[in-house]
């Protein structure tokens, strides 16, 4: 093991108060490094209001408890079947290993029915005006239907396709058979009528890497576990002290650390 | 019957940099400008929880509402234009500061070739070298003369940088002194060195110290937070519309910005333009604001749309080559790279800024000799370090798969391994590449889109290759365990983000007959309306137009001074 690996695990074991520590020192850091404690001059931006709140209300993260309940972690969107499929192919596509924690553990799934459950589930920002034409590869998705139907089309596709080649519920298969069917969709080997299965395979896998890696608040990234696998530090104020120097961890901190 | 406002001096459409700038120049002349903006306010409190890759970057949180009005897209005139449905190719900005909200902040300036560019190809390589079908026309301008201006932009926004040996001359230095340099943009300086290149720190719109501008407008340091393309700047280190021009207007007392209103269309009678009409998004009605002077500073699809719809100018005919309207669309070849792989090295990659890094200019332009390439003009090769954010940045080796065991653990072991050396290749407009309006798909108020006809060309691939292979050789320099290259350019396609550098549609030049606006962004054919943006631009260089685009706008401000004045065509 190297050093700079040593280093990571030592940070993943990092307890939150010393996170809470050097949150404040990189803060004071950020502070005199920006020249708002030292330069005579008002600057714009969020400085002026940083101070005081930094002064008068510290951040106040509910104190971590033992087995405390995440009321966060319910469906919004999907039924409990479409969360078992979901969750066994989410860890396929990025599962537990010696690294550290896969989809499953990370909330991947909770993450992508919250997702559905809002505008991006009904494509709210998109153009899904007609007509619709069948395009070149060239021109991007064409179809009509949102990434909800996606999902309910895709979801129920993989079940089919399990029972037909395995007598199984894709849950109930094992790892390799589950690598086997999202293979076969990934290649386009499964025939959908109104989707494509490549389509529906990549939305997937694009779904479970923003599971993994966004910021906890969206309900994935458990514990910012994901983050603390690849030694990302999340939401940091300044970087000016590091930016010259080499390989350096700094331990991860969320959004929720910065209100 | 749409309701009718009183009359303002000057309004402009679309506040971003083009219409900021305009409005804090002629405001501090002591016309009244009316600033209409179909976005929402924005302000640097917006940004406390902007470090949220999935909100800003995956999203699109800052990004024009497509659902309302989008843009087509085909390859050519054979194909049917279907409409771009999600984000890909390119990003459209919205709300005050427009685009200039998200941007990096590269800011170069063209080269002197650019703005001669058939002139000086013929007068090197001969008339033959530019193939039939190739558009490619001088600006009306030479890069002396538009150097005050290009030194203006860069005061106001406090650029931070050092002379690039290979460039225009300059008037001044860069206001600021350059950003720090990273171990790998070390690596990549001394690697350039050896192989007798010219390297120099990428010119910052992101300050590298506090600075206070001519107009007094103070803005602290950038603090490589490594949340730049796609956020709003939280510490207004980043030099945007909105920490910058708009404030010195706003004092002035006589700038108004009207958010929410949707500019559809010029009007304009006896060749002259009278003002606009829009639709206030709020409540849906239709309002004209009469104005002397009329000033479209949208994003070039917005400017080249506003003028097709508003029946200003002739529109580009690619069939005979007449008109100007639409005309010398052009975008960017970015995919020629080269991708390191380092498997005992490890960089801090989450940090960075927009515009923090290191680059050459060897080829770009006409600075190598073209004699035997098969494309003209080039790109400048940079070695970027703007934060590796994790949902959008998981490299793997090529044989390495996309998902499953082995993808996780490789892009994990890769992670903060990977350096990118990345090149930014011109794009030279064709005679079949331009900008009309839809036939079939509609806006939500029922006008036409705008429908991009556009592929990369044989000049397109040919440059992609050569400068792919010339970032290979600096990535073999800087001593990486493998190297991953563009193989082939393959056909142009809007579903992979590449850059938000479109160019062209209402372009200038020295003449009516080929151009639609003069070297004041003034519309030939009608001389109180000015169009003002990288819709200007005849071709689009090997870099980032935002520099050019705050030039030419500064410019153009001069220009409409002087029009308010004495009237008349300024050229």
């Amino acid at each position: 093991m190297s050093e700079q690996d040593q280093h990571s695990q030592q940070n993943e074991n990092r307890e939150a108060t010393k996170t809470k520590e050097s949150q404040r020192m990189s803060r004071r850091k950020f502070l005199t490094r920006s020249g708002y404690a030292v330069g005579g001059v008002v600057l714009g931006g969020l400085l002026g209001y940083l101070i005081p709140k930094e002064e008068t209300k510290p951040a106040t993260p509910p104190a971590p408890q033992q087995q405390q309940k995440n009321y966060n972690e319910a469906l919004m969107f999907f039924t409990q079947e479409q969360y078992a499929i979901t969750q066994a192919a989410v860890e396929r596509i990025f599962p537990a290993d010696d690294n550290g924690p896969g989809a499953k553990d990370l909330g991947v799934a909770f993450f992508i029915d919250h997702q559905l459950a809002g505008d991006w589930g009904f494509n709210a920002r998109d153009y899904m005006q007609p007509p619709f034409y069948v395009g070149e590869k060239t021109q991007g998705y064409q179809g009509r239907i949102n990434r909800r139907e996606i999902f309910y089309i895709g979801l129920r596709e993989l079940q089919n396709y399990s029972q037909k080649k395995y007598k199984k519920d894709f849950p109930a298969l094992s790892p390799e058979e589950q690598d086997a069917v999202l293979t076969a969709f990934q290649n386009d080997e499964v025939n959908l009528t109104t989707i494509s299965a490549s389509g529906f395979f990549n939305l997937l896998r694009s779904s479970t890497l923003e599971g993994v890696y966004s910021d906890p608040l969206y309900g994935g990234n458990k514990n910012m576990q994901g983050w603390a696998m690849r030694d990302y530090p999340g939401n940091q104020m300044t970087y000016t002290n590091i930016i010259e120097k080499d390989y350096t961890v700094v331990p991860p901190q969320s959004l929720r650390d910065h209100l | 019957m749409a309701k009718k406002l009183p009359k303002t001096d000057v309004v402009i459409i679309g506040v971003g940099w083009a219409g900021g700038i305009i409005a804090s120049e002629l405001t501090k002349q002591g016309l009244s400008v009316v600033g209409l903006e179909r976005g929402k306010e924005r302000v640097t409190e917006d940004y406390y929880m902007a470090h949220d890759e999935l909100r800003y970057a995956l999203r699109y949180e800052l990004m024009q509402d497509l659902s309302k009005e989008t843009i087509t897209f085909r390859g050519n005139e054979k194909i049917r234009a279907l409409p771009m449905r999600q984000y890909g190719s390119f990003l459209l900005g919205e709300g005050v500061g427009g685009a200039g909200v998200h941007w990096n902040g590269q800011t170069y300036r063209f080269l002197p070739y650019d703005f001669e560019i058939r002139s000086m190809t013929e007068e090197r390589y001969g008339k033959d070298k530019i193939p039939p079908g190739m558009m490619i026309q001088d600006w009306g301008i030479t890069y002396d003369k538009l150097e005050p201006y290009f030194d203006k932009f860069e005061k106001m926004a406090g650029i931070s940088g050092e002379v690039n040996p290979l460039a225009g001359k300059r008037s001044n230095e860069y206001p600021t002194p350059p950003m720090l340099h990273t171990p790998s943009m070390k690596m990549f300086v001394e690697a350039a060195k050896k192989l007798n290149l010219h390297p120099y720190t990428v010119p910052s719109a992101n300050l590298s110290e506090s600075y206070t501008n001519p107009d007094g407008i103070s803005r602290a340091a950038c603090q490589y937070c490594g949340y730049c393309e796609r956020f709003g700047c939280e510490y207004g280190a980043k030099a945007d519309p909105v920490v910058t021009v708009i404030p010195v207007a706003k004092k002035t007392g006589k700038f108004e910005i009207r958010t929410h209103s949707y500019v559809r269309r010029i009007l304009h009678s006896g060749g002259k333009a009278t003002g606009v009409m829009y639709t206030d998004m709020t409540t849906g009605e239709e309002i004209e604001q009469p104005a002397d002077i009329v000033v479209s500073t949208g994003y070039v699809f917005n400017n080249t749309r506003l003028m097709l719809l508003s029946k200003i100018g002739k529109p580009y005919d690619p069939a005979t080559g007449k008109g100007v309207i639409g005309k010398n669309y052009a975008y960017q070849v970015i995919k020629g790279n080269a991708v390191g792989f380092f498997d005992d090295q490890k960089f801090n990659l989450y940090a960075g800024a927009g515009s923090l890094g290191v680059c050459v200019d060897d080829y770009n332009g006409d600075n190598f000799d073209h004699s035997d390439l098969k494309f003209i003009h080039g790109g400048n090769i940079a070695h970027t370090f703007t934060g590796q954010r994790p949902i959008q940045n998981n490299p793997v080796p090529e044989d390495s798969p996309r998902w499953g065991k082995e993808f996780k653990a490789n892009s994990l072991k890769y992670a903060n391994s990977v350096l990118t050396i990345g090149s930014q290749g011109s794009s030279m407009p064709f005679r079949h590449h331009y900008l009309d309006l839809d036939p079939t798909y509609k806006d939500a108020f029922g006008d036409p889109l705008i429908r991009i006809t556009f592929d990369f060309e044989e000049q397109d691939r040919e440059l992609a290759r050569y400068l792919s292979d010339r970032c290979g050789d600096i990535m073999k320099e800087m001593g990486t365990d493998r190297i991953l290259k563009m193989k082939e350019l393959g056909p142009y396609e809007i579903t992979t983000y590449q850059s938000t550098h479109n160019t062209g549609g209402v372009i200038m030049g020295a003449s009516p007959d080929t151009s639609a606006v003069n070297n004041y962004m003034q519309m030939w054919d009608m001389e109180n309306l000015f169009v003002i943006g990288a819709s200007a631009f005849p071709h689009n260089s090997g870099y980032n137009p935002t520099g050019t685009v705050g030039a030419l706008a500064y410019r153009a401000a001069e220009g409409i001074v002087q029009y308010s004045k004495k009237g008349g065509l300024l050229v």
